[in-house]
């Protein structure tokens, strides 16, 4: 039975240079929109996509893909 | 009369800081403990006026828990909203109330450093505040320090404003670490809109259950409201959260015309119809179902005879020229939506121009590295939604019978000089 972990794919969308290289590996989390950038599933991904997760991590040209593991960490919203 | 005045004195004429200790007496120097003002604050349930509605005493508490290095307070005077003056005018009336609120909470998370920043090219507001912070330095206590920022809209977000302390841009940056994590300098930071220090000070001397004798059970308190548009005396306002739009509209002198709709948080926030508005509340509580919010307390009444689809792309054209431009996101989608809707305003026909709107919302909202594109979605959004006849109209190849007429909305002339330092 496969585990969901709560290991979630990120992007830093100020890195990304939307070449897409994610969307083609990875078309189980990723998907572009209409100029090309990634769209990523926000849900927690199963545990057992981690290791093509962790090829498209490194395939990222600018490294702007991250794995993160959601632990209750302290949220504050951006204020203007 | 809603107006109330707790902030904001009723005259409006600016306070010096012997006014201001005259009015609201010195500052308590006994020691009101940290966590005891952060805990008043808690009782009290205020939350930031500078349009997230964060519960003020969570952001306290963050920056309070890091005791590795000093903290940094700052105060958030950018107001980069245009249809927002709320803040100018508390920094021009009150500064002495805002610094003192700054001062508690500096001491409160043990902070040892005061910055103010503000919009640069406001020479008044500049000069008010160099004067405030001069007439301070008699007293004991943290210096202010004065920090200018670009006119920009978005380097008035928080990581923009701490980056460009830090020596950067005045552009938002990737998160984590949050700002309450490193700062300014490194430093754990906490950053609050000019209004909310207002209340902090407020809170601290006159404590929670006063604060919360206006107001609701879920939103007490004041606040300052920029009403605009459609209405015979336009201006600032301090009116008790949960006081219904319908009386905030005759506050502000009445409407001038039969209403269509309101636009509330300003240029960054959404479209109320006026059925909505009709029964709703100052408050994000009543707010919510209509998808709205208070954002910064900017309303701008809209009236019949009006197209509010040429209105919201004045608005979108405007927003995407205030962008970073650092995320692909928002720097093709903000400008496809804003031809978009001018398209749809100018009576393309089809209902192509509609699908693409709702398709690039779905596909924009929440991807910037900022909340800019997620403002724009809800505009347009709430645009298609409560000019629902004008959007059906526009689409059958009929452009509006009547231009804008009224000087509704304000938007800054485009300024290509400007820079990002």
């Amino acid at each position: 039975m496969a585990m969901r972990s709560k290991r979630r794919l990120v992007v830093d969308i100020i890195a990304c240079d939307g070449r897409g290289l994610c969307a083609e590996l990875l078309p189980e989390l990723v998907h572009l929109d209409d100029w090309g950038y990634p769209i990523i599933d926000a849900e927690p991904f199963d545990d057992k996509l981690l290791p093509i997760v962790k090829r498209a991590v490194a395939a990222c040209p600018v490294r702007a893909l991250r794995v993160v593991e959601d632990a209750g960490e302290v949220r504050q919203r951006a204020s203007r | 009369m809603t107006v109330v005045s707790r902030i904001l004195p009723r005259d409006g004429r600016p306070k010096s800081l012997a006014d201001h200790r005259a009015m609201f007496g010195a500052p308590d120097s006994s020691g009101e403990g940290g966590t005891d003002l952060i805990a008043t604050v808690r009782a009290a349930r205020l939350t930031g006026r500078g349009g997230a509605s964060f519960p003020t005493a969570t952001k306290l508490a963050a920056v309070a828990a890091r005791s590795d290095r000093a903290p940094v307070v700052v105060i958030n005077g950018c107001e980069s909203e245009p249809a927002s003056s709320k803040d100018k005018t508390l920094l021009r009336v009150v500064p002495h109330l805002v610094f003192d609120g700054a001062a508690r909470a500096a001491a409160a998370v043990g902070a040892r450093r005061v910055i103010l920043v503000i919009e640069r090219d406001r020479s008044s507001s500049m000069e008010n505040a160099r004067r405030a912070i001069a007439e301070r330095a008699t007293e004991r206590g943290l210096p202010v320090e004065l920090v200018e920022v670009p006119q920009r809209f978005v380097s008035g977000e928080e990581g923009a404003i701490v980056h460009h302390l830090n020596g950067g841009d005045a552009k938002p940056t990737a998160t984590p670490p949050r700002i309450f994590e490193r700062g300014v300098d490194g430093r754990p930071t906490l950053l609050s809109n000019v209004e909310t220090f207002a209340h902090i000070a407020q809170i601290a001397t006159f404590g929670a259950a006063w604060f919360r004798e206006m107001g609701t059970a879920d939103e007490p308190g004041t606040t300052l409201v920029t009403v605009s548009g459609a209405v015979h005396a336009p201006g600032v306002y301090e009116v008790p959260m949960g006081t219904s739009l319908r009386e905030l509209v005759l506050t502000a002198g009445g409407a001038t015309h039969r209403v269509a709709a309101l636009l509330i948080g300003g240029y960054y926030g959404s479209w109320l119809s006026q059925a909505s508005a009709r029964d709703a509340l100052l408050s994000n509580e009543s707010l919510r179902p209509s998808g709205a919010g208070l954002g910064c307390g900017a309303v701008v009444v809209f009236p019949e005879g009006e197209c509010g689809l040429h209105a919201t792309a004045d608005i979108l054209a405007w927003l995407s020229g205030e962008i970073a431009g650092q995320c692909g996101p928002c720097v093709h989608g903000l400008p496809a939506i804003a031809r978009a809707t001018r398209a749809l305003a100018a009576g393309a026909p089809g209902d192509a121009a509609v699908r693409l709107l709702h398709r690039w919302s779905a596909q924009l909202d929440g991807r910037g590295g900022c909340r800019m594109p997620d403002g724009a979605v809800r505009l347009v959004r709430s645009a298609l939604a409560v000019f629902a006849d004008d959007v059906a109209r526009h689409s059958r190849g009929l452009p509006c019978p009547a231009p804008a007429t009224q000087d509704l909305i304000r938007l800054p002339p485009p300024d290509p000089d400007r820079g990002w330092r």
